[in-house]
């Protein structure tokens, strides 16, 4: 089976099977117990604290006791980042994440189909080719990245992100991909092959509704990647006009300096749309998070 | 479709070769197009600019072999390449033995643990960038939970900037780094001992074996595969942190955390010296492009694509 139906099993039975245990008890169980506890406590409190001391005023911020409840809770910090260009930053992440990852997918997937269903020295060639950018640290070509985007005067766009960003996750995606088209039955393609489909039908109606599972993968994978991603857009842009978050946040960090709870205010914000992908869809995402670990 | 089409296209796919050759060049086109243009020719165009001086302006100038024997009495990139190392190996030893036991604990069936792992994951929500300007927050010496906390519970002497002292500042990015990552590699081996067979435990159980020697003599030999695993993306991931160690220390105080990626952005960037940038570029590339060839070797292609099957 595909990389991509394995987080979703996992998972999906971490949740059915809490209802049937057959309950432990004594130290074999407390001591685990505890310590799950102590490593919440570690995982999760730096995002508990991020999220409660957002809603400090900044004049409290420096009296308040930081791991009590805020004195006065307020949204005003919110009110303050999204009055100070946050809205711009947040929709320029969302135009470069949604182009670069519906690009991305689509010609990865028109690749993946031609390598899985068309089988010749050329395409295997070519596959291997995709692989071997699986094992370049993307860091390595930054620099001449931002050469060639600098001389095609693209300095400062946001489609200067949009294309490496679309260049670096065609390995990954090509492989999820390919491994899961390999897996769809030879039958069902050559009976729609006689009835006289021809590939662009046969990959409309057959491979894309077959491997859902796996661009679903694909693309939260890759929704991640770029919405969080740093690198490129530090590097390929200087303007707030085409500021993204990652980079926001950063410049944020550098206009409010000690107003700390506007700060986080920021972060929390940047995170919202994953967070509620996570609340929404903890199987998938974690499925698609997972996707990556054949990188 | 008409019979006349039916008849002129017989079950064989190979049957019309002209046509696949077109289709197989036309529909890898784009994404070749992309792949090339962005990621391997930029790699030899850094092969090109490591044998050459420019400051990003003015012309560019060939300098030959300068650049390269400069790299080998070059104490900072030796010193950035053995942090790197450093990260490679001091995160595998931490993240390795807590993200099993993580991942075995939430592969429990029990309902509390389902609950907890929910928890457990939400690290894996923020970027770099986020995590970093949280942690500085809670280390900040003056106004920082951690600090406040020692003061309070009457550790005062333990107090202090965290990210600004040369000796800490390495191990706290690191800690941040486990922080950041152990979700991810505890959800790989929760995936990994959800794999092992039931009747395995059965059997230890009826033998007298407890749940300390179950885990040694069964859990840790079945999850190899997901070690093997785990151990590749730990080693390729840690040549890639960049955004965690510029948002928390820029890759101070001095040079105490300028890691080898870090090293490059400032070389090439910062101080203008692009062609030097790119012989620490190339010398990165190489490292990765190593690393995954020894590492396959080493633990097997076939292990690693039947580890796939399994799953």
């Amino acid at each position: 089976m595909g990389v991509s139906t394995l987080p979703e099993r996992v998972v999906e039975r971490q949740e059915h099977q809490g209802k049937k245990t057959p309950p432990r008890t004594g130290w074999g169980e407390i001591i685990p117990a505890f310590l799950g506890v102590v490593w919440l406590l570690f995982a999760f409190y730096p995002v508990l604290y991020m999220f409660v001391t957002s809603l400090r005023p900044l004049t409290d911020f420096f009296t308040d006791v930081p791991w009590l409840p805020p004195s006065h809770p307020t949204f005003d910090n919110y009110t303050y980042v999204l009055s100070n260009d946050f809205g711009l930053y947040f929709s320029n992440t969302v135009f470069v994440t949604v182009v670069s990852v519906l690009l991305m997918v689509a010609v990865s997937l028109f690749a993946a189909y031609t390598i899985s269903r068309i089988r010749n020295r050329f395409t295997q060639a070519i596959f291997n080719l995709f692989l071997v950018g699986l094992a370049i640290p993307l860091q390595a070509t930054i620099i001449p990245i931002y050469v060639l985007i600098s001389d095609l005067h693209l300095y400062d766009t946001l489609l200067a992100l949009i294309l490496p960003n679309v260049a670096f996750g065609i390995p990954l995606s090509i492989l999820v991909l390919v491994t899961y088209i390999r897996d769809i039955p030879k039958e069902l393609h050559e009976s729609m092959w006689i009835d006289g489909a021809g590939h662009f039908r046969i990959l409309r109606n057959l491979v894309l509704p077959l491997s859902r599972p796996a661009l679903i993968t694909v693309i939260i994978y890759e929704t991640i990647q770029v919405w969080n991603g740093f690198l490129f857009p530090l590097v390929l842009t200087q303007d707030p006009s085409v500021r993204v978050l990652p980079l926001g946040l950063w410049s944020y960090q550098g206009e409010y300096t000690t107003n700390v709870p506007a700060i986080l205010a920021a972060v929390f914000l940047s995170a919202t749309p994953i967070i509620l992908l996570y609340i929404v869809g903890r199987r998938q995402l974690l499925g698609g998070l997972i996707a990556g670990f054949s990188k | 479709m008409s019979i006349a089409i039916k008849v002129s296209r017989p079950a064989h796919t190979s049957a019309l070769p002209q046509r696949e050759t077109w289709i197989a060049v036309l529909w890898t086109a784009p994404a070749l197009a992309f792949y090339l243009l962005f990621a391997i020719i930029p790699l030899f165009v850094a092969i090109y600019l490591s044998f050459t001086s420019w400051d990003g302006f003015s012309a560019i100038t060939w300098v030959g072999l300068k650049n390269w024997i400069a790299l080998f009495s070059d104490s900072i990139t030796g010193h950035s390449l053995l942090l790197t190392i450093e990260v490679m190996i001091f995160s595998w030893l931490v993240q390795t033995p807590l993200s099993i036991l993580i991942g075995v604990f939430m592969a429990g069936k029990q309902r509390y643990r389902a609950v907890l792992s929910a928890f457990y994951f939400i690290p894996l929500l923020f970027s770099a960038v986020a995590i970093g300007l949280t942690w500085g927050s809670l280390l900040d010496p003056n106004f920082g939970l951690v600090d406040i906390l020692l003061k309070t519970i009457g550790l005062p002497w333990l107090a202090q900037g965290w990210l600004g002292d040369p000796n800490l500042a390495f191990p706290v990015v690191l800690t941040i780094i486990c922080w950041q990552f152990i979700p991810f590699h505890a959800l790989l081996y929760l995936g990994g001992a959800r794999q092992i067979p039931k009747e395995l435990y059965e059997a230890a159980t009826i033998d007298g074996g407890g749940p300390v020697q179950n885990f040694f003599s069964i859990t840790l030999p079945q999850l190899r595969y997901t070690i093997v695993t785990s151990t590749t993306l730990i080693f390729t991931g840690s040549l890639t942190y960049f955004d965690l160690f510029w948002v928390t220390t820029e890759g101070g105080p001095g040079y105490a955390t300028r890691v080898l990626p870090l090293h490059m952005y400032i070389t090439a960037f910062r101080d203008a010296q692009v062609g030097y940038g790119s012989v620490i570029a190339v010398v990165l590339a190489i490292f990765g492009i190593v690393l995954s060839a020894v590492l396959l070797r080493f633990t097997g292609f076939t292990k690693m694509s039947s580890q796939l099957e399994g799953l």
